[in-house]
This record gives C-alpha cells, structure tokens and sequence, in this order.
C-alpha cells in the first residue's frame, strides 16, 4: 500500500516535471507550437461542420469514396512503418551511431501512427460508432475483412512505439539498465510488425478484384519500398532540425547510413513502378485503364497527369542524389534529395495510388477528385497535430536521453521544502 | 538547462489548457436519451424478438416525431426456401429511366443534395456490349432508344459471394438467408470500404442527410430496406425487401414499361426466373471476378 | 371386375384431364377488361345494323384515326375481326373469340412471345408474383394491335453530375 502510494506520487511528480519541460522553452519553440496549434484549431473548425452535415462537405463522390485523408493515411502508415529502418541497422547490426536516435525514431513512428488513425477518424462517416470495430465488445469481422487487420495491427504497432521508448526513456531517467531481456525480444518483435501494419495497408487494398488498379500483386512491395523511402527521409530532415535546435548529439555518419539503405529502397521503388508499366503497357489489356488515366489522361480527364509527372520525375533525380555518394554524402545534397522523395512517394501514393484506383469506376465512369479547402485544412490541422505531439514527446525525451533531465539530477537539486521556490 | 520552478502562474495555464483540451472533444455534444439508445444498440442480428420489436417501436416513434408520418416499420424475417433472383431483358430495356425514379419514389432516397439512386442505367454501343469503360452515364435524348446503343441497368446485384460482406469491418452488411444483401443503418459506420470493393457500383454512400419532399415518403418499410435513412451510412438496393417478402413485385420491376425486369425465385422450378435461366441466353456481369451475382441478364430467344 | 371397371375409368379421366391440359384453347389467364376506346364497345351496337362489306379497303367512314401497320400487305380488319359478328376476333381455323381472350389471336403468329407470356416472363410484370395471385396484362394494354411496334418515348432525367452543385453542400 505504501509503496503503491509513493509510486503514484513518484508519477505525478514526474508527470508534473515533464510538463514544466514543455511548457519551457526558446521563443521559437513557442511560436512553433503556437503556430502548430493555430493550425489545429483552424482544422478543428472545418472538422465540425463535417459531421454536423455529412461528408458531402468534402469532394469525395459514390466514384470516388476515399481521398485525402486515405491519402495521407496511406502515406503516414508507411511512414511510421520506416521506423523500423532505424531500429534494424542499429540493434541487429550493433551499428553505434544509429543507437541513439532509435529511441527518437520510435516516438516518431507513434506520432505518425497516431496521425494516420486521426486521418481514419475524420474520414469515417460515423465515428460515433467506433465501438462496433472493437472486437470482443463490437462485432469486428476478422478475419475476413482487411479493415478489421488494420486495427489490430496499426494499434498494437501504437502501442509497441510507445512502450518501448517510454520504457527505455523511463530507465535512463532512473539511471538504470534496461532489462535486455524483455526489451530486446520486443524491439525485435516491432521489426516484423513495421513490414506487417503497412503490409495489411497494402493488402487492404490489394484484396478489392473490383479495382484492378490495386489488384495487383505488386502492391505490397510496391508500398514497402516506397514507406522506406520517405519515411527515413523525413527523419532525416527531421533530425538534422532537432540536432539544431537541441543538445542531442547526431553523427553525420548516421544519417548517411540511412541514406545508403534509402538509396536501395528508391531503387526497389523506381523498379516495381517499371514492372507495373511494362505488365500494363505491353499486355494492352482494359485494365490500363486506371494507369493510363494517371500517366497520360482518359478521355480527355487529365487531372492528374501533371502531378504524377512531377512525382515520378522528384522520384527519380533522388534516387540519382542517393545513389552517388558524392551527392549522399553531403548534407546540402541529401537534404534535397530528402525533400524530393517525400514530395514524390506522397505524391505517388496519394494521388498517384488512392485515386487512380477509382478511375474509371465499375461501371466506367470517371470523375475527377480535387479535395477542397476543408478536406485540405482538415489535413493540415491533423498534420499539425502530429507535429505538436512529436514536438512535445522530443521535449521530454531528449533531456532525458542527453543526461539532463533525470532523477538524479532532479534528487540532488531538489528544494528541501516543496513550497520553496528557486529563483533562476 | 536551468531547473525553473513551478510557479502559480504556469499552473493556471496547465489548468486552463487542459480545460480547453476536455471541451474541445466532439463527441458527446448533446447526450440525449435518444443519443444513448442509438450508441448502445446490439447488432441487429444479435438481437432477440422482444428487441427487435422494441427497437421497431422506437423507431416508429422517432419517425412520426421527425417526419410527421405514421411509419409502418418491419422485420419480417426471410421467407424459407426462397432465394431471389432478377432477369434483366436487354433486347428490350429501352434506356427510358423509369425504373431509376419508381425506386426511389419506393425507397425514399434523396432526391438531391446528394441524389442517391441505386440504378444506374448505362448506355453500350452496340457490337461492343460489354465495354463498360466506354460506356455513356448522362445520356439525354429527346426519345429513347437511341439508334446504333443499347442500355443495360446495373444496380446491386446480390452475389452469392459478395465482396463488400467480406470487407466490411464490422459486419454492419450481411447477406439474408434468402440471398439478400442487406445493410444495418443502424451499425454501419461509415467506413465505404464496401463501396471500394462492389465490382458493380451496388452501393452508394448518403453523404449528407436525405433530402425527401414531405409528401413522397413511402411509409411501409423495412428496417434493412427502405427506411428512412440517415447521412454518412451506406446504402443499396435490396430488390425491395419491403415488398418481395409479401410475395410482391420490387418497385423497379412493375414500373417498368417494356416489361424488361423480372424476378422470382430461384428455388423454385416453376418462378418466372428460372424459366428465363433455363430456356434464354442468360449472363452476368464480371463472371471472372466470382462474385456469383443472382441479377441474370438475357436477350429475347 | 370391380376392380377392371375402376382402372378402367381412371385411365378414362386421366385421359380426359390431359386432353383437357393439352388443349391450348381452353387455359384461362385473368385480365384486366382490354383497352377500349371510350364508348366503343359493343361493336354490334353499330355493326349489327350494317352489312359487311368484305372488300379490302381504306376505311373512310369511320375508324379513320386507326392506320393499319400491322402485316397490312398480306391482311386487313376483317381477318382478325369476326365479320359476322364484330363483338368476336376470329382464330385462323375460324373459331371467335372474345376480346378479353385476345392474346390467342396474337399467340397465332407470335408464337415464340406467347409461349413467353403465358409463363410470365413476357411482358410488363405488376402486383404479385408468388402465392397464386399472379395477374397478367392483355397484350393490348401494351401494345396498339394496329400499329404495335413501340413508339420512341422521352427518358427520365439523367442523375446528376458528381460535380453538379445539386450534387453538393
């Protein structure tokens, strides 16, 4: 009982600590997160009307039923399956440099997580219903239904993102090891999870006969070179921003590291994608259809012809950057590489994937999906969510993971009365 | 990085952030009693007789309040050793539409903002039939038929092995023992998974709240069929479930003019559609797809 | 000899039942009264006054608004009008019919249709279709028997565009 009462009293001293960290801080990092909650709350506000009238308030059609939020959440799972990319160099190959930043990565991959299912949640028609997908107390439909896959997966994969940093950020906090033996077999069990959440992702549309677009088996592939390409470029970036604004100490060699694996998954990416074009283009059958459409327009509808262009055209000048060392391995050069693949796999698995599957639809006709304005500040408010969440996890864990924030610290500094105040 | 204390005036910011937080959560925003029944309703399938019959009650009550009218909501459950099944006669569907609007007059649809129709009937070149992809949607001549097309409905086509049952996540669609598929407004939630995955466009999504002028409601309903409905669930023909389980005609079959529709039952030796799929040439749409459709197209001898 | 007797008298019924099935002329469909014009029927009200004139002509009298499309090369009025007695349509073999029977007169030619029609799948379906209460439509009441080909008709309105503004908010 006495030791159930200091531990809760250990935790919200804790708590109450890390909520002093974010809510200090540089007056960039307040005006970040002003910014980041302005957006937010624009978001918000767009989302009401929303549910208040119907999803008709989005550009989403009976031929098009799924848009920018599948887009994006298609993107993000992806994403936050890369994170893997980070965890295997370092934990299976005992690669240094990478160690330190796998915790990071990891709180990462769980904003990106819980990005996509916000994107899920906006894009449901009845969210009031969540319930009936819960299994046991719902009536989820597993195994046969993809979307009932997802849920598990893309939670579990939540959780485990969040267990294993917190775990490992609470014990250096602590000042004490991790137990190898119960972390390690879970970081190694998020590995086949990373291929596994974005894997069912694939299959979810993959498993649709009607849409002979996602029919292919080339999917899954397709989504995974694809994920682990944009999802370390953006930690990339990301990183290089933290290593700015923080004390946390970042190799170069460790970013050129991910480049390097990077540069194989661009090539995986740029080959299915020829793979997919010569299976269509030289076997001329009705299912060009929808790739047509995409790279060159049908029927005079063309909408998107010009973005898949781009898109293929960033892909491929970074893998060119990637694939030189030269260009690799020099921070200028990398980060423009980075920025072109992230613009291009979203470009290419947002509009280049979701959409062009319901084009043409069963019956042939087409129309052509634009998101509005709301479904696009919708977008960026859950954006902005996830940024805020990360920003405010990094708040916490890099002092911790830098030595400064810790129990020690916090011991030996600590007023001998809780009511005195010290004075900077 | 310096140790900054706690002081009283960071603690009113926690605390009136963490109040706007609280309030900003969406959901909850009116907690009617109404609100409690329809988040906590069983899966209808799950659902004994006495529920049933009580869930019925609350609805007619919630219709005659909302809409103003005497709703006859019904559960009739599928009549034994039946299993429906349509003829569609292309050699004489003339592309006149009647069918589109006696459905939707029948089935309360919106009318517009969205306009929900469950047929959609295309027009094909003739030599060329079944090239969907070259097909013609929003064709408006002043008489129909048109020379040198024919016109071919396509609505949901009640597979025996359908697709969107397998993908929904929460089994909000079923298909009835008497082949029916049909939907629990009720229980969907939205998802359109299944509309992604109909190879025929069966389903259509309401996107906003029915729009139906006050004196076309159709007040005999079934509560998988023809009710009233509300926005951001999926819904689809289901071959007037109201009607065929009362040995009737669907809607879209009697207002037919050239007498292109038929309908009966399969199991049955003697029912019109059996005679059509013994003695014409019949087809499916997308045989290879599998998804064993029981809506039978078919030319005259 | 009982039992002779009694065999021999099932075969005798069996025999006449399936005469009786066989025999095309006898099955009854219930319709609905056929479409007549306001006030023409009975025929004989005129016709029973006026001679027949059996030449084919072109009718200048009366009946003026009919034109006849219908096989008019190789028949005219009185081939499927009883001459005798124009309450009746006259079968090939001579026999007359009543009006509301009319589809046998149809059925002569259009034999592949009637067969369809009799077993339901001919035609504009309405009402039941189960439980013994099927109902069926003289062909008449889709078809005009002197001019039947189907005249074009004007569609219903096509569904809007997904970018049509009745479409959105």
């Amino acid at each position: 009982m006495q030791a159930l009462a200091e531990t809760l009293r250990e935790t919200w001293r804790f708590y109450r600590k890390t909520l002093i960290l974010v809510f200090t801080g540089t007056k960039e990092y307040y005006l970040w997160c002003l910014l980041l909650l302005c957006i937010m709350l624009v978001g918000f506000l767009f989302y009401l009307p929303q549910i208040r009238t119907g999803l008709i308030t989005t550009n989403m059609k009976d031929q098009v039923v799924w848009g920018l939020y599948i887009a994006n959440f298609t993107y993000l799972v992806g994403v936050a399956a890369a994170a893997v990319l980070l965890v295997v160099p370092a934990y299976i190959y005992q690669f240094g440099p990478i160690k330190e930043i796998v915790v990071l990565g990891e709180l990462f991959a769980a904003s990106s997580i819980i990005m996509a299912l916000l994107f899920v949640m906006v894009d449901m028609g009845r969210v009031d219903r969540f319930w009936h997908m819960l299994p046991l107390i719902g009536s989820m439909n597993f195994p046969d239904s993809l979307l009932a896959w997802d849920v598990i997966v893309l939670n579990v994969y939540l959780v485990l993102n969040l267990l294993i940093p917190i775990y490992l950020l609470l014990k250096t906090y602590y000042g004490k090891e991790p137990n190898k033996k119960f972390i390690v077999p879970l970081v190694l069990f998020s590995i086949p999870m990373a291929v596994g959440i974005h894997t069912v992702t694939a299959f979810l549309y993959n498993g649709l006969p009607a849409r002979p677009f996602w029919n292919a088996s080339i999917l899954a592939p397709r989504f995974l070179a694809s994920a682990f390409c944009s999802g370390p470029a953006i930690i990339i970036i990301v990183f290089q921003i933290l290593r700015e604004y923080t004390f946390i100490k970042l190799e170069d060699r460790a970013l050129f590291k991910i480049a390097e694996l990077m540069a194989y998954a661009m090539f995986l990416n740029l080959f299915l994608l020829m793979s997919e074009m010569f299976k269509e283009y030289y076997s001329d059958t009705m299912h060009i259809a929808s790739l047509k459409y995409l790279y060159e327009g049908l029927h005079d509808k063309n909408a998107l012809v010009p973005w898949i262009w781009v898109g293929t055209i960033m892909n491929l000048l970074a893998f060119i950057l990637f694939l030189f060392p030269g260009t690799r391995k020099r921070l200028s050069t990398l980060n423009i590489g980075c920025i072109l693949i992230i613009a291009g796999v979203w470009i290419e698995k947002g509009p280049g994937l979701v959409i062009p599957g319901f084009v043409p639809d069963p019956l042939g006709e087409i129309y052509e999906y634009i998101p509005n304005f709301r479904e696009l500040f919708i977008s960026f408010g859950i954006w902005a969510t996830g940024f805020l969440i990360f920003t405010l996890l990094m708040k916490v864990a890099i002092p911790i993971g830098s030595g400064e924030f810790s129990h020690a610290k916090y011991i030996e500094e600590r007023p001998a009365s809780k009511y005195q105040q010290q004075v900077v | 990085m310096p140790n900054r204390s706690y002081t009283r005036r960071e603690f009113i910011r926690n605390l009136s952030l963490a109040a706007l937080s609280g309030l900003s959560i969406p959901m909850l925003s009116s907690c009617t009693k109404e609100h409690a029944e329809d988040f906590l309703q069983k899966h209808f399938l799950e659902m004994t007789n006495d529920e049933k019959e009580a869930l019925i009650a609350r609805l007619e009550a919630r219709y005659l309040k909302k809409y103003g009218k005497k709703f006859k909501v019904s559960a009739q459950e599928a009549i034994p050793n039946t299993l429906w099944g349509y003829g569609l006669d292309l050699s004489r569907c003339i592309g006149c539409r009647r069918c589109v609007y006696a459905c939707v007059d029948e089935n309360n649809s919106s009318r517009c903002k969205p306009q929900s129709q469950w047929i959609r009937v295309i027009r094909l070149k003739k030599g060329s039939l079944i090239d969907l992809e070259n097909s013609e949607h929003y064709y408006n001549p002043e008489t129909v038929p048109e020379k040198d097309y024919i016109y071919m409905p396509v609505q949901c086509q009640h597979c025996e092995k359908p697709p969107c049952v397998k993908v929904c996540p929460v089994h909000a669609t079923w298909k009835e023992p008497d082949g029916l598929v049909v939907v629990d407004y009720n229980w969907c939630i939205g998802c359109r998974y299944c509309i992604a995955a109909c190879p025929y466009r069966g389903r259509i999504f309401n996107w906003a709240d029915p729009n139906v002028p006050p004196d076309k409601w159709n007040t005999s309903v079934h509560y998988l069929g023809n009710r009233p409905r509300m926005r951001n669930v999926v819904d689809k023909c289901t071959y007037c479930i109201q009607r065929v389980r009362m040995g009737r005609y669907p809607a879209c079959v009697e207002a037919c003019p050239t007498g292109s529709r038929k309908f009966g039952n399969l199991l049955d030796p003697q029912s019109e559609i059996r005679y059509v799929i013994e003695n014409k040439r019949t087809f499916r749409l997308k045989e290879d797809l599998h998804t064993e459709p029981k809506f039978y197209y078919f030319f005259e001898a | 000899m009982q039992r002779i007797a009694f065999t021999v008298l099932l075969f005798f019924l069996i025999g006449v039942l399936t005469t009786a099935l066989a025999k095309e002329v006898g099955e009854e469909f219930s319709v609905p009264p056929p479409p007549f014009k306001e006030g023409m029927y009975p025929c004989s009200s005129c016709h029973a006054s006026m001679e027949t004139n059996r030449k084919k002509r072109d009718l200048k009298d009366e009946h003026i608004t009919i034109r006849l499309h219908h096989a008019e090369a190789l028949r005219w009025c009185l081939d499927c009008h009883a001459a005798g007695n124009r309450d009746k349509l006259r079968l090939y073999n001579g026999e007359l019919i009543d009006f509301n029977r009319s589809y046998l007169l149809c059925g002569e030619c259009h034999g592949n249709v009637f067969k369809d029609w009799k077993v339901g799948i001919h035609g504009k379906r309405q009402g039941y279709f189960a439980g013994g209460k099927r109902t069926y439509l003289l062909c008449v009441h889709c078809h005009d028997s002197h001019s039947p080909r189907s005249k074009p008709i004007k569609p219903e309105p096509p569904p809007y565009t997904p970018k049509d503004r009745m479409n959105a908010k």
